[in-house]
């Protein structure tokens, strides 16, 4: 692991984007800022443009409309990077798989590197994918 | 004011203009109506009888299509819903209510796009929900149109 | 001379970048005219339920909004038993009765913390969320789940309330009851919250039956419509409860109407768990026969509209929804107009866009005018909070 990956794992700034979700698992993201999950404490910290994100946090079930956005801002993200499926929606677009406004799941329009499941994912769900993700390029570091 | 008393004003004002009434009980009522008289009857609910526009339903009866105007009278507790079928599915027209109430602009947009459904007199028929590059002609909720179920091993 | 500039006002929950399609055309620092366009969260719901069961379908209907997911499936359930006059049980009732009051609460709370954070009370924004987890923690003892509740059905509920739960609920209540006076008074009683907030984003009782808005949108414009009162369903005609009214439309209004009906909410809760008779919970009806049935209900937004027409199979024919933030958008024309971009942001949240039910917005910019994303918007939005603030600390 590079000295940029090393960095990162202190302390992951996470951009979120919500690709036609319900929301419910926006709101439990927020919900981790709070006082109650506290989620800076790890030193993750929700950042408001993707040029300052190391984590792209995807929810939603990827709505043709913003398939060009999640491409866009793949791209912008400055690398090393790491996408992360969020929810069920995230994972296979759950329960909206057939309907004629979803588009491909999320993992064949960009690379996944973890996948949250649930519906939501509970907050300490959240916490828990995201530090096995920091264990992950620690992992990777040490070989 | 109760459902009776409601049912027989509005007959009294339409007499032959209403095809039928179904009560369907104390709280709902479906009348149905023919599609050039639907100004005049918006204009009665909401003016007259001080209703307030719930939404719009449009149905795929196969060989036509019908729109459900929703009502409610929220003093009595009753919601009066006005059936207007379009003989015509292959151009389905009906006179914009937007003129009468402001709260029929999104729905006349959902409407067009999704049944393709002309609004007379609405000049604001831009598309709501799909996407720009949806093809033109293919409406959603039509029941000729069904999307492809999908088994994403093969995508 | 004036020029036009488009501005792109961001969506309501900052964080997310989206494509141009809403727009928000200003002279100067004065909104002079708006436009949207949505479909970003548009999934097809209603033509997928054409081929779901209707067991499936109040799944479905659960995931239109995270917010409201339990006003939907039971407004779901409410047209389908609409349609042949299926019988729920009273304690059923009572249930369905607790589950939508602990939605408001949670929906409100939610609403506040995020209104107070776009207009730099960012205290207030960790406050209500954190004291809004009690109420999570209620509707995880009464369904399983903290959302996403999976609880009711047609003819009743999935889950009974144990009697050992009870006193925990009553417990956290008192707790939540004890927060919410206390945010009461922090944000009623400001000064310079009433400076920030009164007089903003006017929607007046004209414009509010114009447009048939609803909910506590309609009430703060003092346009008295609720459906628990108007066509009852549940028990809220068996309780004791006020519906809460404003006069004046403004922001500050719907902050006010939203906070007193939580402690509307708070009370019918604990008057169910009182009265609540023993006795089933299902009434299990084997199936639903054709016809047409409308459910109706009184979301956190305001009213939920189901129309469901059948044919005698076990998929509707016709699922129509419409969710309450269908009729309040709109609305936001109106109110925004002639206002400064500052307001903009609360006057948005101020209509408590559930905007996966509806939609989200983004603006676009065009030609040689300077660029204003959500950051730099609520920026604005925070910076004329400590203005103010500060003018009343050098009195």
């Amino acid at each position: 692991m590079g000295l940029k990956e090393k960095i990162l794992t202190k302390s992951l700034y996470v951009f979120h984007l919500s690709s036609g979700s319900c929301n419910n698992c926006d709101i439990e993201i927020i919900d981790c800022l709070t006082p109650r999950y506290d989620i800076e404490r790890f030193g993750m910290v929700l950042v408001g443009s993707i040029k300052h994100a190391d984590v792209l946090l995807c929810t939603g079930s990827a709505n043709k409309m913003t398939v060009p956005l999640i491409k866009k801002l793949y791209e912008q993200m400055p690398k090393p990077g790491f996408v992360v499926a969020f929810g069920a929606c995230g994972a296979s677009r759950g329960l909206f798989k057939d309907s004629y406004n979803t588009g491909k799941p999320l993992d064949e329009i960009i690379p996944v590197d973890m996948y949250i499941p649930g519906c939501p994912p509970r907050p300490e769900a959240i916490m828990a994918g995201l530090l096995k993700l920091i264990g992950k390029l620690n992992s990777k570091g040490k070989k | 004011m109760k459902m009776d008393e409601l049912l027989k004003n509005i007959s009294n004002r339409f007499g032959n203009n209403i095809l039928h009434i179904n009560k369907k009980s104390e709280k709902r009522a479906y009348i149905d109506i023919y599609p050039k008289d639907i100004k005049d009857f918006v204009r009665y609910m909401f003016k007259d009888l001080s209703c307030r526009f719930d939404t719009a339903s449009g149905v795929d009866d196969f060989d036509s299509l019908e729109i459900l105007y929703h009502f409610s009278h929220d003093p009595s507790g009753i919601t009066i819903s006005l059936r207007a079928i379009l003989k015509d599915k292959q151009d389905p027209h009906i006179d914009t209510i937007t003129d009468i109430t402001r709260s029929a602009w999104w729905i006349e947009r959902e409407l067009h796009e999704l049944f393709g459904i002309e609004f007379n007199g609405n000049s604001d028929l831009r598309p709501l929900l799909l996407p720009d590059d949806w093809p033109k002609g293919v409406y959603p909720l039509r029941k000729d149109f069904q999307p492809p179920k999908r088994d994403s091993r093969k995508e | 001379m004036s020029h036009h500039a488009h501005i792109p006002i961001g969506p309501y929950h900052p964080l997310q970048e989206e494509p141009e399609f809403y727009k928000l055309v200003v002279d100067g620092e004065k909104v002079v005219d708006v436009d949207v366009r949505i479909g970003y969260n548009h999934r097809g719901i209603e033509k997928l339920s054409e081929s779901k069961s209707y067991d499936q379908s109040i799944f479905l209907v659960e995931r239109i909004c995270g917010i409201c997911s339990s006003s939907h499936p039971i407004a779901c359930c409410q047209a389908l038993e609409d349609i042949s006059d299926i019988e729920v049980p009273e304690r059923a009732l009572y249930i369905r009765t607790i589950c939508q009051e602990l939605e408001r609460l949670h929906s409100h709370m939610l609403w506040l913390g995020l209104a107070g954070h776009f207009i730099g009370y960012n205290t207030v924004f960790m406050w209500a969320w954190k004291y809004r987890e009690p109420i999570c923690d209620i509707m995880e003892t009464v369904t399983g789940n903290r959302q996403n509740y999976a609880m009711h059905k047609v003819g009743g509920v999935r889950r009974d309330i144990e009697k050992e739960h009870v006193s925990y609920i009553l417990k956290r209540l008192d707790e939540f009851t004890k927060h919410l006076t206390m945010l009461k008074g922090a944000v009623l009683d400001d000064p310079v919250l009433h400076e920030r907030l009164k007089g903003v984003g006017i929607l007046t009782k004209e414009d509010a039956i114009d447009y048939a808005a609803i909910g506590p949108v309609a009430r703060a414009s003092d346009y008295d419509i609720d459906v628990r009162r108007d066509h009852p369903y549940g028990v809220y005609d068996r309780v004791k409860w006020n519906v809460i009214t404003q006069k004046e439309g403004d922001v500050f209004a719907k902050a006010v109407v939203r906070i007193l009906e939580m402690f509307e909410s708070v009370s019918i809760v604990r008057q169910c768990l009182d009265k609540m008779p023993e006795g089933p919970i299902d009434s299990n009806p084997k199936d639903i026969p054709p016809g047409e049935g409308i459910g109706q209900i009184e979301a956190p937004r305001g009213e939920c509209f189901h129309y469901i027409k059948s044919d005698g199979t076990n998929s509707a024919v016709r699922h129509k929804v419409r969710a309450p933030t269908y009729m309040n958008f709109p609305t936001f024309r109106e109110t925004v107009i002639g206002e400064t971009i500052s307001d903009a942001t609360i006057i948005l949240a101020a209509i408590d866009p559930c905007y996966c039910c509806t939609e989200r917005m983004l603006i676009v910019n065009s030609g040689d005018k300077k660029v204003m994303d959500v950051n730099e918007l609520i920026r604005l939005s925070q910076e004329k909070t400590r203005l103010i603030k500060d003018k009343y600390k050098a009195i």
